[in-house]
């Protein structure tokens, strides 16, 4: 709401907004200037400051946003009869929730990396910091701009920093080639996105999302301008979001980047990068296609369906054959992704809140498992499941900490993921009474596989199964160590945060206030009328969304979800204790396997296959 | 006139996205990306275009006394070439780098990760 007296700053969305962006950004250049003449203990000590003012500023503009979307247009090029050339940012409970997440999961991971990199050659000391703060600024302006050329631009900026972020390490081999195949992949889909929004402008004459949806809308009352550049752009933008989420068929290059990327990289990789793809999907769909002359809700809602349970049944069963522990909750992520983008798809309240809770849910529990993961790997130099079999009860406290994680994951009340899962699983039910049946299976195979690793590796349970060479492999042996020496204690700030996270994720699901402010995006991003209002400026006052979507557990969702952890358990048990079983059951997954073949030509033809897919999808579906 | 721009951006993009695919060199890969990405400057310039105007600048002239093309895409395809060389530039260093750590720049030689 603007008053007419000027705000105060800390309540001022025209401060908030640019802020959540410039303060990463300067940092960033600060950091890789200056940082080479700093001790390290200084540089730390000034990047978590930085990144701490960023959650301080986000957590201001997330309450701003109770009662519907802020905007503010950059440099005082403001609205003036409905038409303006300036650049808008815009934030819903939604936005704002996407870019509080992307700070704090970037504080999490810069207090985690304090101690986990080798102390840097003094003239790149700055290049870590630098790049992560670059890559804050790229996702946290991806989740408030209201502008769709800004979109692209933070969407290359995010994807620049973290294609460097994954080949960081340049002296290894595997992870300047997964970080090439990112790269490619992902500059590709950007490109098309450009030219989709070319079309756009064409087609309008405006760059803002909410300007071009009223364009669009106002010219199909009026019939004029032909409906073809709509649709191409539509599904070119949709396109590019979709292979950062990395939603099948474009989700190749995700398990070759997580694989390879360093720990704290994968963290945010897996936490909120491939998240905040969903969420662009969701946000450009409802503020530029949904309106008239657009693409008709009940097509969006048919593919996104589909791709999305296509993405978590790939995830899930390509994540239980994994050995590769990385690789292995890449594969999870990208299951997950899947769900999510069901979730958000529905474009319902409902399945939208349920989506948000089990995004915010998911980040804290994924990126605890990669910081597990990373101290597996400081200390014994390996991510092989089979190689690190027993090595692990060394670390009880990780074992536990990771046995958690995969309950968690599967859907174990109480943590966000459970109430996440729950609450979309019902929204889902609604359109198809057999789609929680999907959820319930993907949640546990992608849980069970976390569980068998956890009980292989910490607790040395059952056989450790001959490493077969039998068809396309990645191992996890023979990774390059990332610390100096791998005897030293785990730091404490490793540990601490992995607690934290879990933690954090356990917060969402028991304090209902949090998780009832957290659903109200869900009604917020599926309210277009109210976001053009915000940005027009004629958003009426007090007439927000009608009301804000049930966060509550209920009986049926507990009980699915306990289900699923004990599918889980029992998955994970039996492929521990009864081995030549689940091998077994590996045979016919070994074609999908095999597509997987980490070749840049084929990730090229598969983006290729699912945007013509796509564009006949919604030509032929009208 | 117009749909000839529009071919001209998608024949372009196409041939692009083609050499990607059949490329047996990373360098030549990435350069194919360049040309996809180029695709985009003439989308944009076909966009803004207008026969018979001149460039949007007010040095020497009267605004409004000339038609002039449309600044916007000229700032947007100026954005699209900086973001464009820095990735061109990202992976041309990453392929220097797998040409270190692998002794190959085909990609069907590098098979250090599937399944």
């Amino acid at each position: 709401m603007r008053l007419s007296a000027a705000p105060a700053p800390w309540s001022d969305p025209a401060v908030l907004l640019p802020l959540g962006i410039a303060v990463p950004l300067l940092g960033a250049a600060f950091m890789a200037a200056a940082g080479r003449h700093m001790p390290r203990v200084v540089m730390d000590a000034l990047t978590t400051a930085l990144t701490a003012v960023t959650v301080v500023d986000l957590v201001l503009l997330w309450r701003l946003t109770g009662s519907g979307t802020v905007s503010a247009f950059m440099g005082g090029w403001s609205m003036r009869r409905g038409e303006s050339v300036g650049i808008v940012l815009a934030a819903d409970r939604a936005g704002s929730g996407m870019a509080l997440l992307v700070a704090l999961l970037v504080l999490a991971v810069i207090v985690y990396s304090w101690r986990y990199f080798d102390e840097p050659p003094r003239s790149h000391r700055g290049t870590f910091p630098a790049l992560l703060l670059l890559f804050e600024a790229g996702m946290t302006g991806f989740s408030l701009t209201g502008d769709l050329f800004d979109a692209f631009v933070f969407f290359e900026l995010m994807g620049t920093a973290a294609v460097a972020l994954t080949g960081f390490r340049v002296e290894d081999p595997r992870p300047v080639q997964g970080a090439l195949i990112f790269g490619v992949i992902n500059a590709l889909a950007a490109y098309g996105a450009l030219l989709g929004i070319g079309l756009l402008y064409a087609r309008t004459g405006e760059l803002g999302m909410a300007q071009i949806g009223a364009r669009i809308a106002e010219q199909s009352q009026a019939h004029t301008g032909s409906r073809a550049p709509v649709v191409v752009a539509f599904v070119l933008v949709s396109t590019a979001f979709l292979v950062k989420a990395a939603i099948a068929p474009f989700h190749f290059w995700l398990a070759d980047a997580h694989a390879v990327a360093p720990t704290p990289v994968c963290m945010l990789l897996s936490g909120v990068m491939v998240e905040l793809g969903g969420y662009g999907v969701a946000r450009v769909y409802e503020t530029v296609f949904s309106g008239p002359g657009g693409v008709p809700h009940a097509v969006f809602t048919g593919m996104m369906v589909t791709i999305g349970l296509l993405t978590g049944v790939v995830g899930a069963l390509m994540c239980w054959q994994q050995r590769h522990l990385k690789r292995l909750l890449a594969f999870s992520s990208l299951a997950h992704s899947g769900l999510f983008l069901v979730g958000l798809g529905l474009l319902s309240p409902d399945g939208s809140a349920g989506a948000l809770l089990w995004i915010a849910g998911h980040a804290g529990v994924k990126a605890a498992l990669f910081a597990v993961t990373g101290m597996l790997l400081d200390r014994h130099g390996s991510v092989d499941e089979l190689g690190l079999h027993g090595r692990g009860r060394d670390l009880p406290a990780a074992g536990v900490l990771f046995a958690l994680g995969g309950l968690a994951l599967a859907g174990l009340p109480p943590f966000g993921t459970a109430l996440g899962k729950a609450l979309t699983e019902e929204a889902a039910a609604e359109r198809q009474a057999w789609l929680p049946v999907v959820f319930v299976l993907v949640s546990a195979l992608t849980g069970g596989a976390v569980l068998r690793a956890a009980l292989r590796v910490f607790a040395g349970a059952g056989e450790c199964p001959p490493s077969e060479g039998a068809g396309p492999e990645t191992t996890g042996e023979g990774e390059e160590p990332e610390v100096r020496d791998p005897r030293r204690p785990v730091p404490r700030p490793m540990q601490a945060v992995a607690w934290l996270l879990l933690a954090g994720s356990a917060v969402i699901g028991l304090v209902p206030a949090l998780a009832e402010r957290i659903a109200r995006g869900g009604a917020q991003v599926t309210d277009r009328l109210g976001y053009l209002g915000s940005v027009f400026g004629t958003a009426g006052h007090g007439a927000g969304p009608a009301e804000a979507p049930a966060a509550g557990w209920t009986t049926s969702g507990v009980l699915l979800d306990l289900l699923s952890a004990l599918l889980a358990a029992a998955l994970a048990a039996g492929a521990v204790y009864r081995p030549e079983r689940a091998r077994a059951l590996s045979a016919p997954v070994a074609p999908l396997r095999r597509l997987h073949s980490g070749h840049l030509g084929d990730y090229v033809v598969w983006w290729g296959v699912g945007v013509a897919a796509l564009l006949a999808w919604v030509t032929l579906a009208r | 006139m117009t749909l000839l721009w529009y071919a001209a951006t998608a024949w372009i993009f196409l041939s692009g996205v083609r050499g990607l695919t059949r490329s047996r060199n990373l360098v030549q890969a990435v350069g194919c990306l360049a040309v996809a990405q180029s695709s985009t400057y003439v989308l944009l310039l076909g966009i803004g275009y207008r026969s018979g105007a001149t460039a949007p600048v007010f040095g020497d002239m009267a605004p409004g006394s000339r038609p002039v093309v449309d600044p916007v895409v000229q700032a947007l395809a100026l954005t699209d070439v900086v973001v464009g060389a820095t990735v061109t530039a990202l992976l041309l260093a990453l392929v220097i780098q797998i040409r270190k750590r692998h002794g190959t720049v085909d990609p069907d030689e590098l098979t250090g990760l599937c399944g």
